[in-house]
């Protein structure tokens, strides 16, 4: 295929689309229109009208259910179900992956599919050796009869692709394909995604991530409050102008100014803390570790996935499988915390990584979210006095500014920024003189980050000291006072928040120093 | 921590909050229009269903089936299930199951009987001894599903053929009868007429206070109140229902005895789920048993005493059960449990926990206990029965589906 058509074909026009749902438009005359083999983001604050796009594109949302055109290789499409516009070669990967995960790749790949089986009865030595050019074709090295669960996310993600490529899908949709992969397997993703253009398929991904939609794409489209801001191709690209239109306004940081500065006032003292995995105590996951958090202070602990962050501050806060040894110290007393009572009665909050497994009650309203580790303190007698409840989650909904009309609406109502407000202010509730928080911004929108940052600094004035683990090397140089890096299970290097780079703590956190 | 200081500073050089702050006031003028349209219809269709249910026997059973004595006789009938029903909704939102309660209503019905009828125990001792058995099993269960990590389906499942094989052990399967008067009172008595309504008027009376003392309450939190008109339009409806059934049942012979210890155990179950910390925290763990656990919330505690509090509600089931029948059998109770989680499920108690409530499963049921008086008025063979219930449960669940997928 020469340049020519490459320039001048759109294999997908979307056109003046409006998707109404009852009080809210989602999408508001949206256009979009991504060429043949070219790479296309997506991208746009939380609520922007993102997912309800593709949902359009992969037929959840049927025709006739919105406004508008969507036209594939030329010729309107009316898509009724998901399977009409797999038929049309459209294929979505989500972010929650849809793998079995207790099935091998070759069923995964051919799930759903009648190919490779006669009367009902599946030929797997043919299937096997379709499933392996096809796991070939995405880069991976596995067995077809590899088990799906043993593979990393990274890996299942190419299972995925790989999976819809075998269904014959000419444009890929991905939607925050990134969010869970490491560096590397991004960097993987990215030279899959280059790899199949060049086969002249197509990639749309949906994103926050900037620098990775910088990095991958060819052409962006930015998507602000259900509207098409603008789309920019390879040359027009920079940050700053993405994240303007994004929010609709420039803005040179992403990080606020730290106000509050730490104290020397020490509050946690944490010695010789080891975690030794179940029935296996010779084998830790993680051991050796000293630290020290200071008032007023917050203290970033960064690694690679894997380097048992979450497991460390998890066992601080008393959720662990296994056996700990060593000490912990709150303001110069040694205590035990063997559950999240004792850690919460001590005065550690721990605002979890995964928000959704363990930190929100879905079927319950925004009040019941907010005053979940608190409610004692509403009660007397095991009675709730819900006028007082209700009166302080309002102070607190007003001082985080939590978006939402009624405290007695369900959290799903909510967006994830909101919703990681909602868990603050459920821990800020306890009043904790220690917080531990857990990748505090992940899945959440650039302008509810820069929020929560903001609040994480307030918090500093009432003399909190906060942990922080994070993945993400800017958000760990910009917020915190001191930075500990931990690699494969053990703290490997300390550093004051000074001249430190991004470099410097990829070196320690790889091992390449 | 001091709430006032964790104001946002205000940054010149960001404005980008205000920014979003402005945004999201246009959000919410619009989200607050729609939530006029939001209005959980739920417990609207369930007393609509019921309204239908109603009409239809009426019309087909030539107008026995909303006479006084029936309505008596369905309330009566409703008592003994109903009370296990509102234990499993409180079990089914935490997230557990009891499919042993029928044999508990067996083995705690039989063990008041046996000591009465065999070793001429009183009734208050009998009743005491049989509601200790149904704590008892409660705990074993709870023991097995909070501190063992045993699936309450198991645990349970195990139950259900333990308890009755225990009790057949202990009566060999004969029929253990008779009891006294004064124990098979409790099932087959009636409040005196005069004593009912003046019960019915005390309640209108509490139920008066307690709104009025609500609004003060919440005006004294600074929260606004339901308006006067919505307050007086609460009275009136629920006074007029309490009145009405109760001149409904003194036109037979008053009010059943078990029907009346069915709404106590209603009232004090809702006010628990609702205005409790054990309440809420069924709720939580139901609703997301990590999260809950995250909370420092004691989940071993609480399901503990959950399954405790349902082996007692069984046995109170079982002895009002013995002393309707006058007697302890071998297959009393059984298949109550399915019976109680179909009401449940009827009532919008979510199976996978953390939704549901104890005013739409007594609703539930109401429902079924509806069905089963009046085919039987209509002379619809028991086998058919089954059927008609099994689809009526399906069909109530398809239509919570549907709705919900709508709604999304």
């Amino acid at each position: 295929m020469d340049e020519e058509d490459i320039v001048t074909k759109y294999i997908l026009e979307v056109k003046d689309l409006t998707k109404e749902f009852p009080g809210v438009i989602a999408l508001d005359n949206v256009s979009l229109h991504v060429k043949l083999g070219e790479i296309h983001a997506v991208i746009g604050e939380n609520g922007a009208g993102k997912s309800t796009l593709m949902k359009i594109l992969s037929g959840v949302y049927p025709y006739g259910t919105y406004k508008g055109r969507v036209i594939i290789d030329g010729s309107e499409r009316h898509f009724r179900n998901v399977r009409e516009s797999e038929e049309a070669g459209v294929a979505i990967i989500y972010q929650e992956l849809a793998l079995a995960n207790n099935l091998s790749i070759a069923e995964n790949i051919y799930l759903g599919t009648s190919k490779g089986s006669k009367y009902g009865i599946i030929n797997w030595d043919q299937k096997n050796h379709e499933a392996s050019e096809w796991i070939r074709y995405v880069g991976l090295e596995e067995q077809p009869s590899t088990i799906v669960m043993d593979l990393g996310v990274g890996k299942q993600q190419l299972v995925e692709i790989a999976k819809a490529l075998s269904k014959k899908a000419k444009i890929l949709i991905l939607d925050e394909p990134t969010a869970a992969l490491t560096e590397n397997e991004v960097e993987h993703l990215a030279n899959i995604l280059r790899d199949l253009k060049k086969k002249g398929i197509t990639s749309i991904f949906i994103s926050h991530k900037i620098q990775e939609v910088l990095k991958i794409s060819d052409t962006v489209t930015v998507i602000r409050d259900g509207k098409t801001i603008n789309t920019l191709s390879n040359y027009e690209l920079n940050e700053k102008g993405i994240i303007s239109m994004m929010v609709g306004r420039d803005f040179s940081h992403r990080f606020p100014e730290r106000k509050y500065q730490k104290t020397d006032q020490l509050i946690m003292e944490v010695k010789n803390w080891k975690l030794a995995k179940p029935k296996s105590l010779d084998k830790y996951v993680f051991k050796d570790i000293n630290f020290k958090l200071y008032r007023g202070e917050i203290l970033g602990i960064t690694g690679l996935m894997g380097a048992g962050r979450t497991e460390l501050v998890n066992s601080l806060f008393g959720v662990y499988g296994g056996e700990t040894s060593g000490e912990i110290y709150v303001c110069g007393q040694k205590v035990m915390i063997k559950t999240p009572e004792d850690a919460i009665r001590r005065g550690i909050g721990l605002l979890t990584e995964d928000r959704k497994r363990f930190g929100l009650n879905l079927s319950g309203s925004i009040r019941s979210n907010i005053s979940l580790a608190s409610i004692a303190k509403f009660s007397k007698y095991g009675y709730i006095n819900e006028n007082k409840e209700i009166r302080e989650c309002e102070k607190y909904v007003d001082s985080l500014k939590i978006k939402m009309t009624s405290l007695d609406n369900l959290i799903t109502k909510l967006s994830g920024g909101n919703q990681q407000k909602v868990i603050l202010a459920r821990w800020l509730m306890v009043n904790p003189t220690i917080l531990l928080v857990d990748e505090p911004t992940r899945g959440i929108d650039v302008g509810a980050k820069y929020e929560i940052y903001i609040l994480m600094d307030a918090l500093l004035k009432n003399g909190i000291g906060i942990v922080m683990v994070t993945s993400e090397l800017p958000e760990a140089l910009s917020m915190s006072d001191r930075v500990l890096i931990m690699r494969e299970g053990r703290l490997v290097k300390e550093f004051d928040n000074n001249n430190l780079t991004e470099e410097i703590i990829m070196k320690y956190a790889t091992g390449s120093d | 921590m001091q709430l006032g200081v964790i104001k946002i500073e205000n940054d010149k050089k960001f404005q980008i909050k205000e920014l979003i702050l402005k945004k999201n006031v246009k959000k919410e003028s619009r989200s607050s229009i729609l939530s006029l349209r939001k209005i959980n219809w739920r417990p609207y269709a369930m007393v609509i269903a019921l309204a239908v249910i109603a009409i239809f026997f009426q019309i087909n059973t030539n107008g026995i089936f909303l006479r006084a004595r029936n309505f008596s006789i369905l309330m009566r009938q409703m008592s003994i299930i109903g009370i296990i029903t509102l234990g499993m909704a409180l079990l089914i939102i935490s997230g557990n199951f009891d499919l042993a309660a029928g044999s508990t209503v067996a083995l705690a019905g039989g063990v008041a009987a046996v000591m009465q009828v065999w070793y001429g125990w009183n009734t208050l001792s009998s009743v005491l001894i049989g509601v200790l058995v149904g704590g008892l099993l409660g705990t074993w269960q709870g023991f097995w599903v909070a501190y063992r990590k045993i699936p309450s389906f198991i645990v349970t499942l195990g139950g259900l053929t333990m308890f009755r094989g225990i009790y057949l052990v202990i009566t060999k399967g004969i029929t253990i009868t008779p009891l006294t008067k004064s124990f098979t009172f409790f099932a087959q008595g009636f409040v005196p007429k005069n004593l009912g309504m003046a019960l019915a008027i005390f309640s209108c009376l509490v139920y008066t206070v307690l709104v009025i003392q609500g609004t003060a309450s919440k005006k004294n939190y600074g929260i606004k109140p339901d308006s006067v008109i919505i307050m007086i339009c609460k009275i009136v409806l629920v006074s007029g229902i309490i009145i009405l059934t109760v001149i409904m049942m003194n036109y037979y012979l008053g009010i059943p005895i078990p029907v009346i210890i069915m709404l106590v155990i209603a009232l004090l179950l809702n006010f628990i789920s609702i205005k409790t910390v054990f309440g809420r925290n069924l709720y939580a763990i139901g609703g997301n048993i990590e999260a809950a656990r995250f909370s420092g919330i004691n989940i071993k505690k609480t399901i503990m005493i959950m399954f405790v509090i349902m082996g007692a509600l069984c046995a109170l089931s079982g002895i009002l059960l013995t002393g309707r029948l006058d007697g302890a059998t071998a297959s009393a109770g059984t298949m109550f449990e399915l019976d109680a989680i179909a009401a449940c499920v009827i009532g919008g108690t979510s199976l996978k926990g953390g939704k549901g409530s104890i005013s739409m499963a007594i609703i539930g049921a109401l429902v079924m206990a509806s069905l089963d008086n009046g085919m039987s008025l209509m002379n619809i063979s028991s086998y058919a029965q089954y059927i008609i219930k099994g689809l009526v449960l399906i069909l109530a669940v398809w239509f919570d589906v549907a709705a919900g997928q709508k709604n999304e």
